[in-house]
Formats: structure tokens, C-alpha cells, sequence
């Protein structure tokens, strides 16, 4: 495990710790403007998995895009390793739902584009790109191109363009909401398999309860109209974890605590 | 702080994801243009040698019951070509040729400007809109007498006509290429570090692209139609010139050949843009 400890000393360094402070966003809309929400505190951990858990349109993919700098704040602060956001960058990598992987780009291709983007030289990219596609295992898809993917390589593909520019930070945007339920759970635990390689600041977005507790440090569960954080639960047990994970005493009782936080924020 | 403590990844097992067993191509390779229809390579010539036997009959029957001979024989034409001045016909050929691809070409630069412009920017369009639009709806023909009056009787009038022709659909289809882009790949792209400049570059072109060359083909068809009418009516060479001396001089065979030189012109022409789109958007996913 030489090369994944020499990983985990290059990336240690860069977890950063994301914050909101009184953030609101509103939308225009045909009828004036919606608000999303108002006056939001959050806070991510550096080097923490923090999971937002919540029913569709309560407001997670906003405040995912928030942090990511692809939308603006109308007021309140989202800072980042202490400094304001100011709009996207490689620092907060994001891992989207329907992948966004570029179509007409190979696997490897895929993974370079940031890469290329901050002109990192053409060897030390090569390098790069096959150690992250080891560390997601597509290094035999390498060539391939998207559509030759199932759902599952195509989310690794997009995690591994994630993390190759060695980010502060990953946004995770429900990675595993498209894929099929054995595909999901298998992914679940290779995400933390890698993560325990390139320790870095996660914010998970998900509706799946059972993916929240088994992946997260903390889990904030989020109610739509209006949109606001009703519950913060830390979750106990300890990594790594797996499979026993989720038969154990305690990961049943934080997905109970989860659906009673929920079904009192479905009002 | 609680940090996950390192072990290994699990080893990965493809086995479950049963989309990838589904496409095993592993090469980036590229099927033939007929691949898809499935039929092995004789079937396919023999059906080609085929419909060109049904036509040239349906040609040599239409000369021979035709009253006093007017539409000439298969024979006759052939005869007629080897008897026919062809430097005269190849200055035609290469006179139409010149015309459509300085036409074209141009045509489809400023469209590309043009289409990217009013795609990307909202406001732009708006203004431009109604005018695009509007000159749609009328045929480059139309223009001829106006060109005429601007630019003489030279090869320009013809050029700017043609080029009209090709710019329009261009523009259209350059313009909803860059606007249907999907966002997810653009906020991708930004996330990424890319400014505004590497996201036109690497996401909004190459994303783009297959609507692009679907609108640049549609434009060629275009240009043939629009360089012929424009030969028939303002030019002293060309394949549409070719036809009406066919009429003056009552050849028909010249007509037929004329009309074979434009039909395989044009095609030639698309084969190579077929070619083009082929290389340039097999990344896409395509139905069955």
C-alpha cells in the first residue's frame, strides 16, 4: 500500500472545511420569485463525509450548487478553507447525478480534461490519470467512451475526473440515484474504500436513507416549504465500514432517527 | 475529526454491472456506414448493381416509346459522349465546382460566427431573430437581380447567392447546436477550471458538432439547387449553363449528361460531409 499511503500524504493537506452562513437564494419565476431558503447555516468538516438528506425539491441540489460557485448566493457567506466563494473551480469538484461526463471524450480523456485545464504538463497527466482510474478501477476501460459504459463505470469515470485535480473538496449531487440497487450499494463502499485512500471534504446529497447513514459522518436532514435543516445527527460508528455496517444495532437506529426526522419534516 | 482509516479498495468485479457486459467493445471503433443495417457486403452490392440495372431500363425505356425520339436511348447518350468537346465540359464541371465551394465555404464561416453568437448570446438573438427568420423564408434566388445590380455580371453575384444559400440553414442549426448543449456538461466544465474561452473550445464545438454538420449537409443540397438556377438564368458556364445550351441547341443527351455531372457532383460533395460527420460524432448514442 506504498502508492495509496504516498496518495493519502499528497492529498491530506488539502481537505478544507466549507461553511454557509446565513445564506439565502431565490428564484425568479413566470409569478415574481420563489424563495428556496433563507438565512441557511451549514458547515461541512474538513476531511468529513456530510450527507444532506431530504424528500425531492426541498432545496439539496441548490445548496449543492452554492457551494460549487455555479450559482450565487442573493446574501449570506459560503466560504471555503476560509475564503468566500467567488464561483467554480477545481478546488470543489462535483459529482453529478446524470455523470456529465463529456460523451465525445474517452475514459482517460474524461479524467485529464482538468488536468489539461490547469496545464499539468503531459507526462505528470498520463501518471495521473492511470492512478485514479486504478483507484476507481476503469483501468481496463481507459479507451472506452461513455456510451460504452453501464451507469455504475460511468459514475467511477466521473469520480475519478472529481478527484485527479486533488480538490479540497467533492460535491457529491445523489451520484448513486440512477443506478440500480445492487450497483448502488457496491458503490457505496468502494466510495469509501476510496475516500479512506484520498481522505477530502465531502458534501452528499441524497433521498436515500440508508445510503446517508451508512456513508456519513453527519447527516443533516433537510423539509421543503420552507426549506430549512430540521435534524443533525452524528453518526457513531467508526470506519471502515462495511456490510456489517449495516446489519448493526447502531446503523439501524440512526436510519430510525432518520425517518422520524423526516416524516416530522413532511408536514 | 473523524477520518476514514485506510484500506485497500475492494477489488472491482464487473461481473454485476450488466450494461458493460451488454456493449463489449472495448476499441474505440467505428462501424462502417451501411454496419447498421446489417446485411453482409454482397447483399448490398448486388441490391446497388440492382437498382442501377432498374434504372438505366426505366432510361432506356422511357428514350425508346418516347414520341419522334425526343428522350435519347441509354446508346445514344453514350454515343453522345464520346463524341462531345469534354475540355468544354469539364471547364463546366470545374466552373460549378469553384462556385459551390467558394459559395459554401463561405457561407458556412460566417454561419458559424454568426450561429455561435446568437446561440450563446440570449439578447443577441433576440435581435437578430426576426431577420434570420424573415430571409428564410426567402429564396436565395431571389436575390440574383438585386446581386446583379450590386456586383455585375461576374462570378461574385453568384458566389454571394450561393453563399446565402449556405448560411441560413447553417446559421440555424449552428445556433440551436450551441444553444441545446447540454448544461450539465458546461457546469462540468466550469467546475473544472475552464473559463469561458476552454468551454466554447472543448464543450460547446465539439457538442455542437452533430447538429452542426446535419445543418452544413442540408446547406450543400442547398447551394447545388440555387448554383444550377443561378446558371440557368445569369452565366456563360457551369452545369446549370451546360442544361439550358442542351435546350438551345435541342441536345437532349447534353441535358442527360449535364444532369449526371450535377447529380454526382453533389454527391461526392455530401459523401465527403457524410464522411466528416461520421468521424466527428461517432461518440454519440444512437438508437438500436
Amino acid at each position: 500500500m506504498t502508492a495509496a499511503t504516498g496518495r493519502r500524504k499528497s492529498a491530506a493537506g488539502g481537505a478544507e472545511t466549507l461553511a454557509f452562513r446565513n445564506v439565502s437564494k431565490t428564484f425568479a419565476t413566470n409569478k415574481g420569485t420563489t424563495t428556496c431558503f433563507e438565512k441557511l447555516d451549514l458547515t461541512c468538516a474538513a476531511g468529513e463525509i456530510t450527507t444532506i438528506v431530504g424528500a425531492s425539491g426541498c432545496g439539496k441540489t441548490t445548496v449543492l450548487n452554492l457551494a460549487a460557485g455555479l450559482l450565487r448566493a442573493d446574501s449570506g457567506v459560503i466560504t471555503f478553507g476560509g475564503h468566500e466563494v467567488e464561483g467554480a473551480g477545481p478546488e470543489r469538484a462535483v459529482v453529478f447525478q446524470n455523470y456529465a461526463l463529456f460523451p465525445w471524450l474517452t475514459v482517460a480523456e474524461n479524467v485529464e480534461f482538468g488536468l489539461k485545464i490547469a496545464k499539468v504538463p503531459a507526462p505528470v497527466r498520463r501518471d495521473k490519470v492511470r492512478q485514479h482510474l486504478q483507484l476507481v478501477g476503469l483501468e481496463h476501460a481507459a479507451d472506452r467512451l461513455p456510451k460504452q459504459l453501464s451507469g455504475g463505470m460511468r459514475q467511477r469515470c466521473a469520480l475519478a475526473r472529481a478527484l485527479v485535480t486533488g480538490p479540497g473538496a467533492v460535491l457529491m449531487d445523489e451520484p448513486f440515484g440512477a443506478l440500480d440497487a445492487i450497483t448502488r450499494l457496491r458503490l457505496q463502499q468502494e466510495l469509501l474504500n476510496i475516500l479512506a485512500v484520498r481522505p477530502t471534504t465531502v458534501l452528499f446529497i441524497t433521498h436515500d436513507i440508508e445510503e446517508a447513514a451508512f456513508l456519513s459522518n453527519r447527516v443533516l436532514v433537510m423539509r421543503p416549504h420552507p426549506q430549512q435543516i430540521v435534524a443533525d445527527i452524528d453518526v457513531p460508528y467508526e470506519f471502515p465500514r462495511n456490510d456489517a455496517t449495516r446489519s448493526s444495532a447502531e446503523f439501524l437506529h440512526v436510519k430510525e432517527q432518520l425517518w422520524t426526522a423526516l416524516e416530522a419534516a413532511h408536514v | 475529526m473523524k477520518t476514514p482509516t485506510t484500506h485497500a479498495p475492494a477489488p472491482v468485479d464487473d461481473t454485476l454491472d450488466a450494461a458493460a457486459l451488454a456493449a463489449p467493445t472495448p476499441q474505440r471503433s467505428r462501424p462502417s456506414a451501411f454496419a447498421r443495417f446489417g446485411h453482409p457486403r454482397t447483399v448490398r452490392l448486388s441490391l446497388l448493381a440492382l437498382s442501377v440495372a432498374i434504372a438505366l431500363g426505366a432510361w432506356e425505356i422511357a428514350g425508346l416509346v418516347s414520341s419522334n425520339g425526343v428522350l435519347p436511348t441509354v446508346p445514344q447518350v453514350i454515343d453522345w459522349m464520346q463524341h462531345a468537346s469534354w475540355s468544354g465540359i469539364w471547364d463546366n464541371v470545374a466552373a460549378s465546382w469553384r462556385r459551390v465551394l467558394v459559395g459554401f465555404g463561405c457561407g458556412v464561416a460566417i454561419a458559424l460566427v454568426v450561429g455561435t453568437v446568437t446561440g450563446w448570446y440570449t439578447k443577441v438573438r433576440l435581435l437578430s431573430d426576426p431577420w434570420i427568420q424573415f430571409f428564410r423564408n426567402v429564396p436565395p434566388l431571389a436575390l440574383i437581380p438585386l446581386m446583379i445590380i450590386l456586383f455585375g455580371l461576374g462570378e461574385l453575384p453568384k458566389y454571394v447567392v450561393i453563399g446565402f444559400a449556405a448560411f441560413l440553414p447553417t446559421t440555424v442549426a449552428v445556433q440551436q447546436g450551441v444553444i441545446d448543449v447540454d448544461r450539465n456538461l458546461i457546469s462540468a466544465a466550469r467546475v473544472l477550471g475552464a473559463n469561458q474561452r476552454q468551454i466554447f473550445a472543448r464543450v460547446v464545438v465539439p457538442a455542437a458538432a452533430p447538429v452542426i454538420l446535419v445543418g452544413a449537409r442540408l446547406a450543400l443540397g442547398n447551394c447545388w439547387g440555387t448554383l444550377v438556377a443561378a446558371e440557368l438564368i445569369a452565366s456563360k458556364s457551369g452545369l446549370g449553363y451546360m442544361t439550358s445550351q442542351g435546350q438551345l441547341y435541342f441536345s437532349v443527351p447534353e441535358i442527360y449528361v449535364a444532369i449526371l455531372l450535377i447529380g454526382t457532383s453533389g454527391l461526392i460533395m455530401d459523401r465527403v460531409l457524410f464522411v466528416v460527420q461520421q468521424r466527428l460524432t461517432s461518440w454519440q448514442e444512437r438508437q438500436g
